[in-house]
């Protein structure tokens, strides 16, 4: 499917998603309430079938946070870039993909781990890369270790 | 009679592989859940050398995010140089020499070998046949001394600069890389006889960690660990970046998925390496080894991603610039780290050495996942 294809599919999905042609991508903007019913549409339906999550990540807005997945189809050999926007700072959290492609599970813990975003249903959300015990959440922009990190 | 029935009854217990494992190779500590030898599950614990590399980015420059790069998967440091370089340029929209092109596409290929050289070597050592691992040094020796007299470095290269190479290529590299291609095709049916048709080494391998096609795409296992299930995901193939593009080659695919699968797809990817080497040492076009850039580099205000396919897998890099010199966000997929969630799966109902040979060859390099 062409991206205009892609773009109708998310507008009759999610009418409030804001859609931005990149130049290598199409974007899409989705709120974080919607994200596992969208996404599981994408994955599902027949037209679009998006099997493959080859880069799941979070960013850190200075207003909000982001889960960005990159998506492509094995058998269409399409792509997308759906962005879960979650609106608050303050203990975020989206629902896991988990359930729809099995790569989400590691990827998930460590955007846990790193950006402190709890995602609902995950079955094993512990942190993956720093100890158990580890304060704060060191990807986020107001993090600091004076001792350890040079801010110049 | 019934109490001593009883007293025999199994259950379940965990033990520790790792951090330090000669079979890990580098530090992962892995928590297998066991029922007699029988794997019921592992665990891996990953984070040992986590050096936070993503959040180093955001302070560096461009330029100094390719010297990090090398210090990921050490085996594929040009490939990972080059994935920023790429990515740098797409932002800049700098156009580089075909020279440039050409010559990272070798030096790419050669890369790739010494990998699938030292992956063959330790692979048979850790099944126990030692002479493996003097071969695939021996071999991989000439590669790391090409390196040497290209760019002064024989692990981390940092050859590649945004905009295209560092100095132009050694005067000797085009007949020390072609006289090196001449030996290997030699050398590799070698490496057949030795471990492809042996009976013990066969019978580690044939249908032990099975990953099926399905799997492989979900979990996203990528590179010949992907390619030995089906999963046709080359990059070069699909999105061809530098020389891709004007080399034949074909895209090895198997569909067993198991141990053996892995290990013919990386041997027969040796010799697709070696085809793309000779296809191109002869027609390296002339002109410059780079196309002028600024030296404070800031990209544009957007988010650039770059794929290329490196020894173990695809590689992304996920830039999200702001316009300053520093990006803003900095994410690199790295192949390791997926093809490693997999590894539950294929490992559940195999025994412990069997775990050690399926480790073997998803071929970890743990800097690579660690990040």
């Amino acid at each position: 499917m062409d991206n205009e294809g892609i773009k109708e599919f998310i507008l009759s999905r999610v009418p409030e998603a804001e859609i931005v042609s990149g130049p290598q991508f199409l974007h899409a903007t989705i709120p974080s309430e919607k994200i596992h019913s969208f996404l599981s549409d994408l994955k599902s339906s027949p037209s679009t079938s998006f099997d493959y999550l080859f880069c799941q990540t979070g960013v850190d807005w200075p207003q909000h946070m982001e889960v960005v997945y990159h998506l492509k189809s094995t058998t269409l050999s399409h792509l997308l870039v759906v962005k879960a926007k979650i609106n608050t700072r303050e203990n975020p959290t989206v629902d896991t993909v988990c359930d729809l492609w099995k790569t989400a599970e590691f990827h998930e813990r460590e955007i846990f781990d790193l950006y402190g975003i709890v995602f609902n249903n995950h079955p094993d959300l512990r942190r993956l890369l720093l100890t158990d015990d580890w304060v704060g959440y060191p990807m986020r922009k107001d993090y600091s270790d004076p001792i350890n990190m040079i801010a110049y | 009679m019934e109490a001593a029935v009883k007293e025999l009854e199994s259950q379940e217990y965990f033990i520790n592989m790792g951090p330090q494992h000669p079979s890990t190779h580098g530090v992962l500590r892995l928590v297998l859940s066991l029922d007699g030898e029988i794997i019921r599950n592992v665990q891996p614990h990953i984070g040992y050398i986590h050096r936070s590399i993503e959040k180093m980015c955001e302070f560096d420059s461009y330029q100094q995010v390719i010297h990090l790069t090398d210090r990921m998967d050490y085996l594929s440091c040009n490939i990972l140089n080059e994935a920023v370089c790429l990515a740098v340029e797409l932002g800049l929209q700098v156009a580089v020499p075909e020279r440039v092109k050409v010559i990272r596409t070798i030096i790419d290929e050669l890369q790739r070998l010494s990998s699938h050289q030292l992956w063959w070597g330790v692979m048979g050592m850790d099944l126990g046949a030692i002479t493996t691992f003097l071969y695939g040094f021996r071999d991989r020796e000439l590669i790391t001394d090409i390196f040497e007299e290209t760019c002064g470095a024989r692990l981390t290269m940092n050859y590649n600069i945004p905009g295209g190479l560092m100095f132009d290529i050694h005067p000797n590299f085009q007949k020390r890389t072609s006289d090196f291609v001449e030996y290997f095709k030699k050398k590799l049916p070698e490496y057949d006889q030795l471990l492809s048709n042996n009976v013990i080494f066969l019978e580690r391998m044939r249908g032990i960690g099975k990953l099926s096609k399905e799997d492989a795409i979900s979990f996203g296992a990528t590179g010949p660990s992907g390619r030995a299930s089906g999963f046709s995901c080359d990059v070069r193939k699909h999105h061809p970046y530098s020389g891709y593009g004007q080399v034949k080659f074909k895209e090895i695919l198997r569909t067993e998925g198991d141990c053996l699968a892995r290990y013919r797809c990386r041997i027969d990817e040796m010799w697709e390496s070696l085809s793309i080497i000779e296809q191109l040492i002869d027609n390296i076009p002339a002109g410059e080894h780079k196309t002028p850039t600024k030296v404070v580099i800031k990209l544009p205000k957007g988010e650039f991603y770059q794929k290329v396919e490196t020894a173990r897998g695809e590689f992304g890099v996920y830039i999200i610039s702001e316009g300053q010199k520093s990006p803003y966000r900095l994410k690199f997929r790295s192949p390791g780290f997926s093809n490693l969630s997999a590894l539950n799966l294929m490992a559940q109902g195999c025994k412990i050495a069997d775990l050690v040979a399926i480790m073997s060859t998803l071929d970890f390099v743990i800097p690579d996942i660690d990040r």
